[in-house]
């Protein structure tokens, strides 16, 4: 069975990656500090017939990310499948963001991704098979106001999966990035019900996206007969970017 | 280690990791033409190489290897 990690498992629309990847692969649902969402995840994937283990992970640290790989492949779980999903958000606009907003979100987001992803590379080069599918965003596409730190981190996978993609494609390894739109999650809990009215009426499907969503088209990416799509990107966002 | 431990060592290599034939590996032979390993294949060997020597291989030193022997040589001195 393949093993697949899934970076910011335990929450949003890692949860469901989560949940959604462990009716087919062996998932390891990746966490920072959410433990304890991180085991309910876990059980709620054994409960349903899968198999999964919680495992911690801070990308944004070389090191953590080296310790948790480590730890995977002494259990003999090379990752076959790497989601890049963690991710943060520190808004403000440009005029008054703090140089260390702009850092923290771009070590994270983006420099974490690459942690992730070199590491992950070295078996999928041996093995000669891989996925990674990096969760950008919509605001990776088009930008918005109060993200420039956001939207560059989510831009910067983009470029970043492209590559990949070129890179290790004679190895059977695609690389490719899903952007959501607007997601029903924590991440936009902030939204109220007039903010929420005015986005669905800029789209074409009338609500605001579900995590299974993104989920269905995450576990579509990581099938065998997906092997010919590589270095692309997917908006699921109700049609907000055509 | 002799020249010729570290010459066995990544004849080993190129006949487990990338599934060349033996008779092929010499020193004189060409990573590209002879063997065909293309350029993500001297990554694969390489990344082996640090990971069971614990040595660094910059890719500014990689790029004047074009045969088994420059690779060992090079190998060789790091050792």
């Amino acid at each position: 069975m393949k093993t697949a990690l899934v970076t910011g498992g335990s929450r949003g629309i890692g949860e469901a990656i989560s949940m959604e990847l462990g009716k087919d692969y062996k998932v390891f649902v990746g966490y920072n500090s959410s433990n304890e969402k991180a085991e309910q995840v876990v059980k709620n994937i054994i409960d349903s017939g899968g198999y999964a283990e919680a495992i911690q992970i801070n990308i944004s640290n070389n090191d953590s990310v080296l310790k948790a790989f480590e730890k995977l492949e002494s259990n003999g779980s090379g990752i076959d499948i790497l989601i890049n999903n963690a991710g943060m958000t520190k808004d403000s606009i440009l005029p008054r963001m703090k140089e260390s907003d702009w850092q923290e979100v771009i070590q994270t987001n983006l420099t974490g991704n690459f942690y992730t992803s070199q590491r992950a590379l070295k078996n999928m080069i041996k093995n000669k098979w891989g996925r990674i599918i990096f969760i950008s965003s919509v605001v990776g596409i088009s930008g918005n106001q109060g993200q420039s730190n956001y939207a560059a981190s989510k831009a910067g996978v983009i470029g970043m999966a492209k590559s990949i993609s070129k890179e290790v494609g004679s190895r059977n390894i695609t690389a490719n990035v899903v952007a959501p739109g607007y997601i029903d999650t924590d991440m936009t809990s902030f939204l109220n019900d007039e903010n929420k009215e005015n986005i669905i009426e800029q789209l074409s499907i009338k609500r605001i996206g579900k995590p299974e969503d993104i989920a269905n088209v995450v576990a579509f990416l990581c099938k065998e007969e997906s092997e010919y799509i590589t270095g692309q990107v997917i908006a699921v966002d109700g049609g907000m970017t055509t | 280690m002799e020249v010729n431990d570290v010459f066995e060592k990544v004849k080993n290599l190129f006949v487990d990791e990338l599934g060349i034939e033996e008779s092929k590996v010499s020193m004189e032979a060409k990573l590209e033409e002879d063997l065909e390993i293309d350029s993500l294949g001297i990554v694969e060997v390489v990344m082996a190489f640090e990971d069971e020597f614990g040595i660094e291989i910059d890719d500014d030193e990689l790029a004047d290897v074009k045969t088994v022997g420059e690779a060992v040589n090079l190998l060789h001195s790091k050792i």
